[in-house]
C-alpha cells in the first residue's frame, strides 16, 4: 500500500495544479475590481523622478482628466505599453503622470530616455509606500482620474490597444463633458 | 475550394486518428496481428491528411485568400512570399496545426523506422499517439477552425504582427514544436511500457534516440527564440524568464534529465520507475506549455488572443492525457522492481545527482511560472514573478550539477573509486582554478562571479580533454589515428554536448560581467566611445520598404584613435502600413569575441534620437553553446549501434514479444 502511495505522488501533484489551473481560467488575469474605483485618490506627495529637489502632489492635477500610470525601469510589460503611451502623449490625447514604482532613480532616468518620456511628471515612489495606498498589485497598472481627484477606472496589465479605444479614451470624452 | 478541402482532410485525419487509436489498442489486447498490422497504414494516412490540411491553409496565406478569416487577420498582401508562408503559423490556428502536423510527422517517423521492435509494442506506440493526434484535432476543429470564410471577403489583410515579420520567426516555431511534440513519442513508449509491464534494458534502448532527436530540435528551437529575441525585440537581451519561454525550457530541463536517466536504465537497468515518469513528465510538460500560452491563464509578452472555450478544452485534455497516465504510472510502477545497486559514488550516483538537481530546477521554474496563477486563484493578489526570483534560484542549482557533469564520465559504473577519479583529474582542476582566477584580470576587471563562471566553464574543457586524451592514448588500437576511429559518436557526441555547456558558461559569465550598454540621446555628428569603439551618428534617411516604411539611422564605427571607418551600422525604425505598428530593427556586426549592437530608440527634439550602443562580449558564444549542445546529441544519433540495431536487437525484440 505504502509503495502504492509513494507512486501516487505524482498524480497528487498534477490533481492540484489542475484545480489551479482551472480556477486560473475563471480569472481574467487584467482585471481585479478595485475598491478604489469611484473613490478618492489617495493624497501623496513624492519629489520628481527627474528632479529630485522638486515635489508633485495629486492637487496639481485637479480640475483635469488624467492619468496616473504605474510603470518601473524593471518591468517588461511596461515596454509592450510604452510606445502606445507616447503616442498617446504626441497626439496630446490625455495628461498622463508617470509613478516610478520600487526604482532605482538612475535606472528610471535612463530608461525614460531611452523609451521615450510621455510623462508630464514621474512621481518616484522607490519605496512603494503610494504603490501600497493605491492597491498596486503588479507593474504596470494605469488609473484614470477624474476633475474632481476620484478615480473613475483601473487598467491592469499594459494598456492595449483595445482596452485604450474602447474603455479609456471614452471614458476621457465623458469626463471631460 | 481549397480552404474547404482542407477543413475536409481535417475531418478525415480526425476519423483516421481515432481508427489508427482503437484498431492498436484492440489489436495489441488481443493479439490478434490482422489488426495490429493496420496501424503502421492508418498512421501513415493521417499524416498525409494532415500535411494535406496544411499544404491548403499555407496555400491559402502564399496566394493571399482574404476570404478566409485567419489569413486576413495574419497576413497582408504587401508581405513578402515567405512571410506569408511562415504568417501559415503566425496564428493560435495555424500553430496548433503546425502542431498536429509535428506530430502526425513523428507518428510517421516512428511506423517507418521501427519495424525491427516488437510488433505489440510499437502498435500500441502509435496508438498513444493517435490518442493525442485525436485531442488535437478535435481542438481545432472544435475551436480553432484555420479555415472559417469571411463573407464578403476583404479587400486586404490586417497584416502579421511585425515582430514576427523576421527570418527567425520563420524556423523557430516549426523546430520548437518538432522538439516539443518529438517527447510524444519517449512519452508513447513510456505508456506502451507500463501497459506491457515491461520495463528492460531493450526498452531503454529503444527511446533513447528518439528522446535524442526530440531534445536536439527542442535546443535548436530554443536557442532560436534566444537570437530571435536579441535581435528583435531590440534592447539586447537573450533571457527573459517569461512565461513562454519558461514553458519551453521545462521540457528541455525534463529532456536533458530523462536523456541520462535513460543511459543509466539501458546500462544498468536502474531508476527505471524514474525514467518512465520522466518521459510522461517531458511530454505533460509540452502540453502544459500549450495550455499556459493558449489559454490565456498568464499574461506574457507573447499573449496571444484568448477565448475560454479554448482554455477549457485543453485543461480538460490535460486531465485526460496526463491524469490517466499518471494513474497508470500509480497502478503499474510499483511492479517495476529495482534495479542492480550501486555505490554512493559511482557513475550512478552522479547521474542520480545530475537528475535531482534538474528535477528541483525544474519544480523551481515552474513554481516561478505558476506562483502568479497559485496566488491570483486564493486571492492573494496579482504579481508577477521576475527575473531575480529565477537567478537567485536557478544559478546556484545548475552550479554543481556542472561540477559534477565534468567529472560524471569518469567515474566507473556501480562503483567508482575517489582517489583514483582525483588522480586523472587533478590536473585539470588545477588549471582550471589558475586560469579562472587570472583570466579576468586579462579580461579587465576581476569579480568573483565572473571568477565563478569562468572557473565552472573552465573545469568542464579542462576535465574533457582531460578525459579524451586519457581515453585515446590508453585505447589497444595502434596508431592515434586507428584510436581515435575507435571511439563510438555518442561517445564524442556526450563530450561534444557538455563542452556546449561550457561555451554557454562562457558566453553567459562574460557578456554579464563585461558588457557595456549605453543608452544617450545623439544628434548628428555627435561621438560616443564605448569599450575601444567610437560611434559617429551621421543622420538618418527614409527608406521605403515592401510593406513599411524605415527611418534608417547611419553610424560608421571607428577604432578609438584611428580615422579609419571599418564599419558601419543602419539601425531602422520601421512603420508597418497595414497596422501602423512601429518596429525597432537593431544593427548589429557579430563577432567571435563581441557583438557591435547599434539600435534607434525615439526621435527626441530636432534631428537628435534616442540610440542605444551595446558592446557585447562573447555574447554568440551562449548560442554557440547551445548549437554544440544540439550537434552532440546529433552525433549520438549518428552512432553505429543504432545502424546496426536491426541485427542487434532481434533477440531482445523477440523476448518481449512474450505476453
Amino acid at each position: 500500500m505504502i509503495r502504492f502511495l509513494k507512486f501516487g505522488v505524482p498524480l497528487l501533484v498534477f490533481g492540484i495544479l489542475v484545480v489551479f489551473l482551472a480556477i486560473g481560467l475563471t480569472h481574467d488575469p487584467r482585471e481585479v475590481p478595485s475598491p478604489l474605483i469611484d473613490k478618492p485618490a489617495p493624497r501623496f506627495q513624492l519629489t520628481r523622478l527627474e528632479a529630485p529637489q522638486r515635489s508633485f502632489s495629486p492637487e496639481e492635477m485637479r480640475g483635469k482628466v488624467w492619468l496616473l500610470n504605474v510603470w518601473a525601469s524593471w518591468c517588461v510589460s511596461c515596454r509592450v505599453e510604452h510606445p502606445l503611451l507616447v503616442d498617446m502623449a504626441r497626439k496630446r490625447m490625455v495628461p498622463i503622470v508617470g509613478l516610478d514604482y520600487k526604482d532605482q532613480r538612475p535606472d528610471g532616468m535612463k530608461w525614460l530616455s531611452t523609451h521615450g518620456d510621455p510623462y508630464l511628471v514621474s512621481a518616484f515612489d522607490d519605496e512603494g509606500k503610494v504603490g501600497i495606498d493605491y492597491g498596486v498589485y503588479g507593474v504596470p497598472e494605469t488609473f484614470v482620474i477624474d476633475k474632481q481627484g476620484v478615480i473613475r477606472y483601473k487598467q491592469i496589465g499594459p494598456i492595449t490597444q483595445e482596452a485604450l479605444e474602447r474603455k479609456i479614451l471614452p471614458l476621457v470624452r465623458k469626463l471631460n463633458g | 475550394m481549397i480552404p474547404e478541402l482542407g477543413h475536409f482532410a481535417l475531418v478525415v485525419a480526425l476519423a483516421l486518428a481515432l481508427a489508427q487509436s482503437a484498431f492498436s489498442f484492440v489489436g495489441a489486447a488481443t493479439g490478434r496481428r490482422a489488426l495490429m498490422g493496420t496501424s503502421r497504414s492508418i498512421a501513415t494516412g493521417q499524416f498525409v491528411f494532415v500535411a494535406g490540411a496544411f499544404a491548403a491553409l499555407a496555400y491559402s496565406f502564399v496566394t493571399s485568400d482574404f476570404s478566409v478569416v485567419n489569413v486576413v487577420q495574419h497576413s497582408n498582401s504587401k508581405l513578402p512570399w515567405y512571410y506569408r508562408f511562415a504568417a501559415t503559423w503566425g496564428s493560435h490556428e495555424g500553430s496548433m496545426l503546425l502542431w498536429t502536423l509535428m506530430l502526425a510527422i513523428w507518428t510517421f517517423a516512428v511506423a517507418a523506422f521501427s519495424r525491427h521492435l516488437p510488433e505489440r509494442l510499437v502498435t500500441r506506440v502509435i496508438g498513444v499517439m493517435g490518442l493525442v493526434s485525436v485531442g488535437f484535432l478535435l481542438f481545432i476543429l472544435l475551436t480553432s477552425d484555420p479555415f472559417e470564410r469571411l463573407i464578403p471577403a476583404a479587400a486586404e489583410g490586417q497584416d502579421l504582427n511585425p515582430l514576427l515579420q523576421d527570418p527567425g520567426m520563420v524556423a523557430h516555431p516549426p523546430m520548437l514544436y518538432t522538439g516539443y511534440v518529438g517527447f510524444s513519442v519517449a512519452f508513447a513508449f513510456a505508456i506502451a511500457a507500463l501497459l506491457e509491464g515491461r520495463f528492460d534494458a531493450a526498452w531503454a534502448r529503444w527511446s533513447r534516440p528518439w528522446t535524442t532527436a526530440a531534445w536536439c530540435f527542442l535546443t535548436v528551437g530554443i536557442m532560436m527564440g534566444s537570437i530571435w529575441a536579441y535581435y528583435e525585440l531590440g534592447w539586447g537581451g537573450w533571457w527573459f524568464w517569461d512565461p513562454v519561454e519558461n514553458a519551453s525550457f521545462m521540457p528541455w530541463l525534463a529532456g536533458t534529465a530523462l536523456i541520462h536517466s535513460l543511459a543509466v536504465t539501458e546500462k544498468r537497468g536502474t531508476f527505471r520507475a524514474w525514467t518512465v515518469l520522466l518521459a510522461i513528465v517531458a511530454f505533460s510538460l509540452s502540453l502544459v506549455g500549450t495550455f499556459l500560452v493558449r489559454s490565456g491563464v498568464l499574461t506574457s509578452v507573447h499573449a496571444f488572443a484568448t477565448d475560454p472555450r479554448r482554455g477549457i478544452f485543453i485543461l480538460l485534455f490535460l486531465v485526460l492525457v496526463i491524469g490517466s497516465s499518471l494513474a497508470l504510472f500509480a497502478w503499474r510502477a510499483p511492479r517495476v522492481g529495482l534495479g542492480s545497486s550501486f555505490a554512493p559514488v559511482s557513475r550512478e550516483s552522479m547521474l542520480l545527482a545530475n537528475n535531482v538537481l534538474l528535477a528541483v530546477a525544474l519544480a523551481a521554474v515552474m513554481l516561478g511560472t505558476l506562483y502568479p496563477l497559485f496566488l491570483d486563484a486564493l486571492h492573494l493578489g496579482k504579481i508577477s514573478v521576475g527575473p531575480p526570483y529565477f537567478d537567485a534560484v536557478f544559478f546556484p542549482l545548475m552550479a554543481p550539477a556542472v561540477f559534477l557533469m565534468a567529472i560524471g564520465p569518469v567515474a566507473s559504473w556501480k562503483h567508482a573509486a575517489l582517489p583514483d577519479m582525483w588522480m586523472r583529474m587533478r590536473w585539470a582542476f588545477g588549471i582550471a582554478i589558475v586560469t579562472a582566477f587570472l583570466l579576468p584580470f586579462v579580461l579587465g576587471r576581476w569579480s568573483p562571479l565572473v571568477a565563478f563562471g569562468l572557473w565552472l566553464g573552465l573545469w568542464v574543457v579542462a576535465a574533457t580533454i582531460a578525459q579524451v586524451w586519457q581515453r585515446l592514448s590508453s585505447a589497444p588500437q595502434r596508431g592515434f589515428a586507428a584510436r581515435v576511429r575507435a571511439q563510438s559518436l555518442s561517445w564524442y557526441g556526450m563530450h561534444c554536448a557538455h563542452l556546449g555547456i561550457a561555451v554557454f558558461i562562457f558566453g553567459v559569465t562574460i557578456v554579464e560581467g563585461y558588457a557595456t550598454e549605453r543608452d544617450l540621446r545623439m544628434a548628428p555628428g555627435e561621438h560616443t566611445a564605448i569599450a575601444g569603439y567610437d560611434f559617429e551618428f551621421k543622420g538618418t534617411h527614409e527608406l521605403p520598404g515592401p510593406n513599411y516604411t524605415a527611418v534608417q539611422g547611419d553610424f560608421d564605427v571607428r577604432r578609438v584613435g584611428s580615422s579609419d571607418v571599418f564599419l558601419e551600422l543602419h539601425p531602422q525604425k520601421r512603420t508597418y502600413a497595414a497596422s501602423g505598428q512601429t518596429q525597432t530593427e537593431a544593427s548589429i556586426d557579430p563577432g567571435l569575441t563581441r557583438d557591435l549592437y547599434v539600435s534607434l530608440g525615439e526621435p527626441v527634439e530636432g534631428d537628435a534620437w534616442g540610440v542605444r550602443v551595446y558592446y557585447k562580449p562573447f555574447v554568440d558564444w551562449i548560442w554557440g553553446g547551445c548549437a554544440l549542445m544540439a550537434l552532440g546529441g546529433f552525433l549520438a544519433l549518428c552512432d553505429r549501434r543504432y545502424r546496426l540495431k536491426r541485427a542487434a536487437s532481434v533477440p531482445a525484440g523477440a523476448a518481449a514479444a512474450r505476453p
